[in-house]
């Protein structure tokens, strides 16, 4: 038993090299800023920059208000599809895919053709309505993951024999989406939300081609102008990527916790 | 459930007339947006293709493609597509098959699915500073290979803005997300078939030749391709590695959008057609090969 348990260790080991040392390597990098010793004065220099916090807040925005876009027109959606119209799921569901398989630059070059300033819809002509754009963009973009996540938490509590029963006891659609759904798939969307503020928080093509001030850009401008800041920002940008799997992770547990004890 | 049963439970409330009405109501605002600001704009990308800038038809735009910058981008695109995914796709299925099926520490899985999940969505701009830092010309790696092992990288002829570097640093967020879509799949390779292959004195290879191999190889080859896109359609990390040096499609069609290069549109959406088209393809050729494969499992 003992010899063909070593197959497997070496596997995860050389992975585990592969994985940790550019995490290492970046870390030790970051810290070289000052000659001679180890020092924190690259993150000095990141968190003490303007520009760091403005792009960070304005993401941070997007992210927020994209998750938002993405529930309302998700959730809905989904239990739609799950207790009305189990016809129309292969539509969605192909639908809910194409994200993953259109890249990102072309849908936002699409958007650049379609809704540019002199278009029928123009979004691009101020900087509230570009700022719009971006979160659809980015709405697209969490589009399977927020629907993957939803329907799933929608099979696990039986949409359709809740929905009866709230019927049955005079509920109308908005109280049976509000305060039937909603509170039901809760975690199953936050774990959509952690997931999409991820993707959204140091997303760079599309916020850079809709010449938006989010922190993708800030930090494709330092590493074209510092030396040691942009692999700081990639440490910082490694954390928060981690503290939002690391939540959908806890969630999940809480969630298995409550079925088990249910 | 099956679909028709489904149905049938469905119908009585489906038939008592408004009731309907709300369905549509939740579901119009999703069909309005992904057809606005995920179909449409694709759509008009692909006409802008074959029209000239005076809206008629042409196929000249197309016809342009076929010029050495772009081909060459074309061809290193694909080539860096294939191999990071063909490579990720190889390393995904061995760590995911070793966490599932390697008898290791329970721990050991929540672990990995975790990383894996940070790791996967760790692209972009981040991960190209962590690889100059790790294999660029000052890095990490780099330095202790040269003082410690006499090995120097630059004189092997390694560079990371290459072929072989984009390769490399594309695999950590491919290998993740290969290992994050097998692991439930090697989940549902039940204990009871390798027993009943072992009693009916199949050899371990027999086992994974006959029974294993294709019943996972749908979901193997819908992942490599799910991979091929990711790398294909990838901007950032090419884009903070290398800035516009490096020849590849999605770098070349960034550097048309903001107006750097060519100076023209058109042939910008013939570039654009060509990459719609290539991961297009892709998934028609993942569906047919799929359902296939489906009537082997049947």
């Amino acid at each position: 038993m003992k010899t063909s348990r070593l197959g497997p260790w070496l596997i995860i080991l050389l992975g585990a090299i592969y994985f940790i040392v550019p995490l290492i390597a970046t870390f030790e990098f970051s810290l070289r800023k000052r000659r001679g010793e180890y020092s924190f004065d690259a993150y000095r220099w990141v968190f003490a920059d303007n520009r760091f916090i403005e792009s960070f807040s304005y993401s941070t925005f997007v992210a927020l208000v994209t998750i938002l876009v993405g529930v309302v027109l998700v959730v809905p959606a989904a239990y739609a599809v799950r207790v009305r119209m189990p016809r129309l799921r292969p539509v969605v569901e192909f639908v809910t895919l194409l994200p993953l398989v259109i890249p990102p630059i072309i849908i936002v070059f699409g958007y650049l053709r379609l809704y540019n300033s002199s278009s029928w819809l123009p979004m691009t002509s101020s900087p509230r309505a570009t700022d719009l754009l971006l979160v659809f963009a980015y709405a697209t973009l969490a589009l399977p993951y927020m629907y993957r996540a939803v329907d799933t938490g929608m099979r696990s509590i039986d949409a359709r024999t809740l929905t009866e029963a709230a019927q049955s006891l005079g509920a109308g659609w908005l109280t049976i989406m509000l305060r039937v759904i909603l509170p039901n798939v809760r975690v199953a969307l936050l774990s959509g939300a952690f997931l999409t503020f991820a993707i959204v928080i140091g997303e760079f093509t599309m916020a850079s081609l809709l010449d938006r001030p989010a922190f993708g850009p800030y930090m494709q401008n330092i590493g074209a102008n510092r030396a040691y800041e942009p692999s700081a920002l990639a440490i910082i940008a490694f954390v928060v990527t981690w503290a939002c799997m690391g939540l959908i992770q806890l969630l999940g547990r809480g969630r298995r916790q409550s079925v088990a004890a249910a | 459930m099956s679909r028709e049963a489904e149905l049938a439970v469905v119908a009585p409330v489906a038939r008592s007339g408004g009731r309907r009405s709300w369905a549509w109501l939740g579901i119009t605002p999703f069909f309005l947006f992904t057809v606005l600001f995920l179909i449409l704009p694709t759509l008009d990308l692909v006409v802008g293709a074959f029209q000239t800038p005076d809206g008629s038809f042409t196929l000249d735009n197309i016809a342009r493609l076929n010029q050495p910058t772009i081909v060459s981008a074309y061809w290193i695109s694909i080539q860096v597509s294939v191999a990071s995914a063909l490579l990720g796709a190889l390393a995904g299925f061995v760590i995911a098959y070793a966490v599932v099926l390697g008898k290791l520490p329970r721990p050991l899985r929540p672990f990995v699915t975790t990383f894996s999940g940070v790791a996967s969505q760790f692209a972009g701009i981040p991960l190209a500073f962590a690889f100059l830092a790790t294999l660029g010309p000052t890095g990490l790696v780099t330095a202790l290979l040269d003082q410690y092992a006499g090995i120097n990288l630059r004189a092997l002829g390694f560079n990371l803005l290459s072929f072989w570097g984009l390769t490399i640093t594309y695999l950590y967020f491919q290998i993740p997300l290969m290992v994050l879509i097998l692991m439930p799949a090697l989940d549902g390779l039940r204990k009871e078939w390798r027993e009943a292959a072992a009693i009916l004195g199949a050899t371990p290879w027999q086992y994974w030749r006959h029974v294993a191999f294709p019943v996972l190889w749908p979901s193997l080859l819908g992942a490599t391709i799910l991979l091929f896109a990711n790398a294909f359609g990838a901007v950032a990390t090419a884009y903070a590695l290398t800035g516009s040096s490096l020849n590849i499609v999605p770098i070349l069609l960034y550097a048309q959008i903001r107006g750097d290069v060519l100076h023209d549109p058109h042939l910008g959406y013939a570039l654009a057609l060509g990459m719609i088209l290539i991961t297009g393809l892709a998934n028609v050729g993942y569906i047919w090969l799929r359902q296939r494969g489906e009537r082997w499992i049947k």
